[in-house]
């Protein structure tokens, strides 16, 4: 195999401006959007909630605006910052695109400024995590059309022989998402801020869940992956494992991906084939999820005395263990037996907080930590120990999160089919609600965990940046006098 | 599903998992023993500072891949999934329902069967069979008439001696199985204001209430000509009709003064929807029994 190190010439003038609009807008929107997260779990909690300015705050208007902000305004600033950080080190090349970059940040951050305006109001297309309506939907597609033309064309100016893994990544998860977006968003507009889709019935359910399950696994598996396959080596010093399983999981990753949207809808009106191979489709997804994994912690053999001193690599190896238990679980949940009894119950929506806290959030969190000081050229972060402070707050939140809908899924998934032998059901749905409480609680404990965590984040990112660069050398030289001692 | 698409989803599928084994097959160095160290012979690429190392698949990964494509392989050809081929295992959603209904109907035979020849006075002494008269009840019921048949406004009390329609065995069964239409016919266009502000007074007499007996007097004579066409000459009511008793101060739709000019003025519509197609008919005569029971309790009282 070629080398690429003898090419390798002066670093050149990357673009690091993108990358820290997207870095501050990452800490900013992951606060509002797990805030509204932490107030929507109240309100299951303490329904009472809902009332505090009717109908704006009531649980069905602010639980859209909680996806979209964490998923499209937390990750999607954060994918736009990492992968632009590096599609450009790892091609060696400045970002290319003129005003097309500027016009991605700027784009994106309207499309969220409209969504955290128009869901509160009302206007929905009513599809989840695609709630926005069509004017945004368009805006929506001229920003990744743009983020595209930017990604591709500084691949296609690459000063390196080969693409890296990372951007094998990034590139499937900007083309998948630009088509599932496009396709599903489909719609005729009535008015100004109503449409209708152009699909009904069963076949809008599974162009809807094919969207859907592929937001989660493009949009926050792939490109996340991407983040992994660049910050874990990075941040712990060490080589790829294995070249090859990155091959071998890449393409089964991303071409079996795509099938698997329908088990979303088990046992409904979607014919038994399409069922039954979104069923086995989801299986076979096991094992390229794992390559991921594999690939990330095996990474760290050799360097794993790291962890013992650095909170940000530890974000970024326990983001993989969540990784790796809800990429069990998701298969598993997809087999139809199972299905039967976690469908429409808490336990999905722990699964997919196993994922979004447990790996989205903090392997975003961890790349953020990692670059922070490189884009405003810090030794390190303010404050190690609140790196570690919110390793452990984040980590506490998520188990507690997760663990509470556990309980809760399984006690409803039980009661909703309890019958008594006169073919009675045994419970009532009200009698389902009232078991939930307490774990309702214990989960609105965790996500409150979680998002102090994130405030601290913010504090520190906040020091980092505006302390003068004086004060920081100081204190690591306060450092290195410490560890002298 | 045509012929066409059917093979559209086959080629498409198999093509796609020939694809992922042939990746997976392709590249396989798969490591001997997972206990040993790997080589981590790099392969030579080097990206911003980052290196690959080209150690081969973990042994146990690459088997858990494959074990998965034969599960895979395996569930294509018992269950539906393959276009229009049905799998040789005959599977469906619809009949692995119809399999648990008749599985459920079969024991309920066991549990309600015997109920569906006993009288329905019988079925009311049988506290078992009571007890489950009161769970399809809540189940089916209550939504309407209360957790504990108390009635609400427009849906009647079950639990007192006033019925609508006739509280014997045979008439709640009638009413079980089809249902019941109420309709009260609006009055206001034929009697007037006047009318029916008169009459109202004497439904109001009639009961005992207060009212204005001038006014009740002129409503004697609309009671007479209109109203006892259906609520008979002295008030009592025609269950054939389900006209109710108007004497006893046992109101559906409230008895104030206003509620009963609304009533007069507007007509009431009511549905008791009906069950024959919704419960089975053991499960219907013991609700029926049940419900019995609940009036009787009355009387046993008195």
């Amino acid at each position: 195999m070629t080398t690429t190190v003898a090419k390798t010439g002066p670093v050149p003038d990357y673009d690091y401006n993108i990358v820290r609009q997207f870095t501050i807008m990452s800490v900013v929107w992951g606060i509002v959007g797990m805030a509204v997260g932490v107030l929507i779990a109240a309100q299951l909690a303490w329904p009472v909630l809902n009332d505090i300015w009717q109908p704006f705050t009531h649980f069905g208007r602010l639980r859209p605006l909680h996806t979209n902000a964490v998923i499209f305004a937390f990750g999607g600033s954060v994918l736009f910052a990492t992968s632009y950080y590096v599609v450009q080190r790892t091609c060696q090349a400045p970002l290319w695109g003129g005003w097309l970059i500027p016009f991605t940040f700027w784009g994106w951050q309207i499309v969220i400024v409209g969504a955290a305006i128009t869901l509160p109001l009302g206007y929905t297309s009513a599809k989840e995590y695609a709630e926005l309506e069509w004017p945004l939907d368009i805006l929506i597609a001229l920003v990744w059309v743009a983020y595209a033309l930017v990604f591709f064309g500084t691949i296609a100016k690459r000063r390196t022989s080969h693409i890296y893994v990372a951007n094998w990544f990034f590139g499937a998860y900007i083309i998948t998402i630009a088509v599932l977006h496009i396709v599903n968003n489909l719609e005729v507009p009535v008015t100004a801020w109503k449409s209708y889709s152009i699909y009904s019935g069963t076949k809008d359910a599974m162009i809807q869940w094919w969207y859907g399950h592929n937001a989660v696994g493009f949009f926050l598996t792939a490109a996340f992956l991407g983040i992994m396959y660049y910050f874990v080596p990075k941040q712990a010093g060490r080589p790829v494992y294995s070249y090859q399983l990155s091959i071998v999981h890449f393409w089964a990753l991303i071409s079996i991906y795509v099938w698997a949207g329908g088990h979303h809808l088990h046992y409904s009106a979607l014919p038994d084939w399409t069922q039954s191979l979104a069923m086995v489709m989801s299986v076979i997804l096991l094992a390229p999820s794992w390559g991921g994994m594999i690939n990330g912690i095996m990474t760290l053999s050799g360097a794993w005395h790291k962890l013992r001193t650095d909170p940000t690599l530890r974000f970024l190896v326990v983001s993989l263990s969540f990784y790796g238990m809800s990429t069990f679980e998701g298969p598993m949940m997809s087999i139809k037996t199972v299905n039967a009894l976690s469908h429409n119950t808490d336990w999905t929506v722990g699964h997919v907080h196993s994922g979004a806290l447990g790996w989205v959030a903090m392997i975003s969190i961890g790349a953020l930590y990692h670059l922070v000081p490189v884009l405003w050229k810090r030794k390190e972060m303010y404050s190690v120990k609140l790196i570690n402070a919110h390793f452990w707050l984040a980590t506490v939140g998520t188990v507690l999160y997760i663990a509470a809908m556990w309980v809760n899924g399984i006690t409803q998934g039980l009661m909703w089919r309890a019958f008594n032998a006169d073919g009675t059901l045994t419970y009532s749905f009200v009698e389902s609600v009232i078991a939930s409480q307490p774990g309702y609680v214990v989960r609105w404990i965790g996500g409150a965990l979680f998002l102090l965590g994130m405030l601290l984040m913010a504090y520190n990112v906040f020091r980092t940046i505006t302390d003068d660069t004086e004060e920081t050398a100081e204190r690591g030289e306060d450092k290195a006098a410490a560890q002298a001692v | 599903m045509s012929t066409f698409w059917s093979l559209w989803v086959i080629v498409l599928t198999l093509a796609n998992l020939a694809l992922i084994t042939w990746v997976l097959f392709a590249n396989r160095k798969v490591a001997l023993d997972d206990q040993a160290e790997p080589e981590n012979n790099t392969t030579g690429h080097v990206y911003d500072g980052i290196e690959e190392y080209d150690n081969p698949l973990p042994k146990w990964w690459f088997y858990l891949f494959v074990a998965t494509l034969l599960f895979t392989a395996v569930y294509l050809a018992v269950y539906p999934g393959l276009g229009n081929f049905k799998g040789f295992g005959g599977w469906t959603q619809v009949n692995q329902l119809e399999a648990q209904q008749a599985k459920a109907e079969a024991k309920f035979d066991e549990t309600f069967g015997q109920y569906v020849d006993m009288p329905i006075e019988q079925i009311a002494q049988n506290r078992e069979a009571l007890k489950m008269g009161a769970r399809i009840f809540a189940n089916n019921c209550a939504v309407c008439h209360g957790a504990d048949g108390g009635g609400n406004f427009g849906f009647p009390n079950l639990t007192d001696n006033d019925w609508l329609y006739g509280g014997t065995p045979e008439k709640i069964l009638e009413t079980l199985h089809n249902g019941r239409q109420g309709m009260m016919p609006p009055q206001g266009p034929v009697i007037g204001e006047e009318g029916v502000k008169n009459a109202a007074e004497y439904v109001l007499a009639l009961n005992g209430l207060e009212h204005n007996a001038e006014m009740a007097a002129e409503g004697q004579k609309v009671f007479g000509t209109v109203c006892m066409a259906c609520h008979g000459m002295d008030g009592k009511g025609n269950q054939a009709l389900g006209a109710p008793n108007l004497t006893n101060n046992i109101w559906l739709y409230g008895g104030n003064r206003e509620q009963i000019q609304h009533t007069i003025r507007g007509g009431r519509q009511n549905v008791m929807p009906a069950q024959k197609d919704m419960l089975r008919e053991d499960k219907i005569r013991l609700v029926a029994a049940y419900v019995y029971s609940l009036s009787r309790q009355e009387d046993e009282q008195q």
